[in-house]
């Protein structure tokens, strides 16, 4: 089912963006491989969130630019990939509905889209929810739907913004082991966080990020056992950074 | 005048002994609801369009459109009768004085309440939903439908605002149709006849009729959506 011609690797080449000629991200080179998880750590305002909002295509970059193995990164015209955000955006819909809205979003014919919605509840368990009203359900099966929509579109690299920052232990729980299991089908994950324990529990690979630039990119054993940068040595030991 | 003379003619209203009163009834509502058709399946989808517009000059439209909620029905029936008079620009199509023109000055009335209402509407709504849409490559005109569908709850309450608008008005129904009996007199246009005759029980019979049926609707649109809105918060 899935389409072998990958949309990766992603290059970001000398990527700016500025609003009201502040530089929020100034001069990032980036390359991603297919397979890995990556985390973005940096204080609040580091421009985590504007980096994955410009890899995505949401924003689009004052300078610089933003290529896909595939233009746009698109397989077959079929977008392949997807974001789940801070606060999961809920349609004013049944669970259900705010599956196949985004799959009919994608394309898909009527049947193969409840089909599709269907798979989706029952790999994530959440079928009892199906005719559940999304607006109603708690935070954590909120992120866990928007999780598991990103699933259904069936996107090779997800990007994920403080996806657990508003959730509780369980439910941040619930939503790594999602994680988890997106990377073992071998789909690629950029994730933002503030959270030290789960950039450790999911990370193969750190880029730290301040004031808008990479100031740091390693493999995630290399970074959590010694930083090269002293920012990132503050940020690891707690330090407030400005 | 008198309690009992209200409660006769009313009895005589809703029992068929006043020749004329269902045709007048059905009239009122066949223009009314019409028009707040028509308004819908234009206002509906320009009202969201321009929630998530941006162009320059939108403030200046935003602005102009809710000011038109103001229009008075007087000024909106001359309007349709300029344009259809015999000498005006639709004149050849032969409408004024008929059901079509009523219609098309109650639409005038109605529309501005639909852009308005809609607009406020789904750019709160859009707000909340910009991102996702987004990255579903739902932008522009392709993010109205799920818009005004994920609204349709709150926009049920614009369409009773220009319903109740339409319903109530009589200036615009009196200039272009003509109040003429059996051929374009709505209620409304009945109890200002009624009225200015002097048959009071007769207008105030007409006038507690087109509240009841105001009441009816409202409270069938009102348990619709209270049913709705709960799977749809």
């Amino acid at each position: 089912m899935r389409d072998t011609t990958s949309i990766l690797p992603l290059t970001v080449e000398s990527l700016v963006f500025e609003v009201d000629g502040r530089r929020l991200i100034d001069g990032i080179d980036l390359h991603l491989e297919r397979g890995a998880t990556t985390v973005l750590l940096g204080p609040n305002g580091a421009g985590k969130s504007l980096l994955l909002r410009l890899c995505h295509g949401l924003l689009t970059p004052t300078a610089g630019r933003v290529r896909w193995a595939l233009p746009e990164g698109r397989a077959a015209g079929v977008k392949r990939h997807t974001m789940v955000f801070q606060k999961p955006v809920m349609l004013r819909r049944s669970v259900f509905a705010n599956l196949t809205h985004a799959l009919a979003a994608a394309g898909l014919g009527y049947e193969a889209r409840r089909a599709r919605a269907r798979a989706a509840l029952e790999r994530f368990r959440l079928a009892d929810l199906a005719d559940r009203p999304a607006r109603v359900l708690s935070g954590g099966e909120q992120q866990r739907l928007a999780i598991a929509r990103a699933w259904a579109l069936d996107a090779d690299v997800l990007f994920l913004d403080e996806p657990t920052s508003q959730l509780d232990p369980s439910a941040t729980r619930a939503i790594e082991e999602m994680l988890r299991a997106l990377k073992d089908e071998g789909r690629t994950l950029m994730m933002a966080t503030h959270d030290l324990g789960q950039a450790r529990r999911l990370a193969d690979r750190v880029l730290f990020v301040h004031a808008g630039r990479i100031r740091e990119d390693a493999s995630a054993a290399a970074f959590f056992t010694a930083p090269a940068t002293g920012k990132a040595r503050a940020f690891l030991a707690g330090d407030l950074l400005d | 005048m008198d309690f009992a003379a209200i409660i006769t003619a009313i009895a005589d209203l809703l029992g068929g002994a006043t020749p004329g009163f269902w045709p007048i009834v059905g009239l009122s509502l066949k223009v009314t609801l019409s028009a707040v058709t028509l308004a819908a399946l234009i206002g509906l989808p320009l009202g969201a369009l321009l929630g998530i517009a941006r162009f320059p000059g939108r403030t200046a439209v935003v602005v102009l459109v809710n000011a038109m909620m103001g229009l008075p029905p007087v000024v909106a029936g001359l309007a349709i009768f300029l344009l259809l008079s015999r000498s005006g620009p639709l004149g050849p199509l032969g409408w004024l004085f008929s059901a079509k023109a009523m219609i098309l000055a109650q639409t005038m009335l109605v529309l501005p309440i639909v852009v308005a209402l809609t607009r406020q509407t789904i750019e709160d709504l859009w707000r909340e939903y910009a991102e996702h849409l987004a990255s579903l490559d739902l932008t522009g005109a392709r993010a109205v439908p799920t818009l005004l569908w994920d609204a349709r709850f709150s926009l049920v309450t614009a369409l009773l605002a220009g319903f109740g608008r339409a319903s109530a008005e009589v200036g615009a129904v009196l200039i272009v149709g003509g109040n003429i009996a059996g051929h374009t007199r709505t209620m409304t246009t009945a109890i200002a006849l009624e009225t200015s005759k002097g048959d009071l029980p007769l207008a105030l019979g007409l006038g507690l009729i087109l509240i009841l049926l105001t009441l009816i609707l409202n409270a069938v649109a009102f348990g619709a959506g209270r049913v709705g809105a709960r799977h749809a918060r």
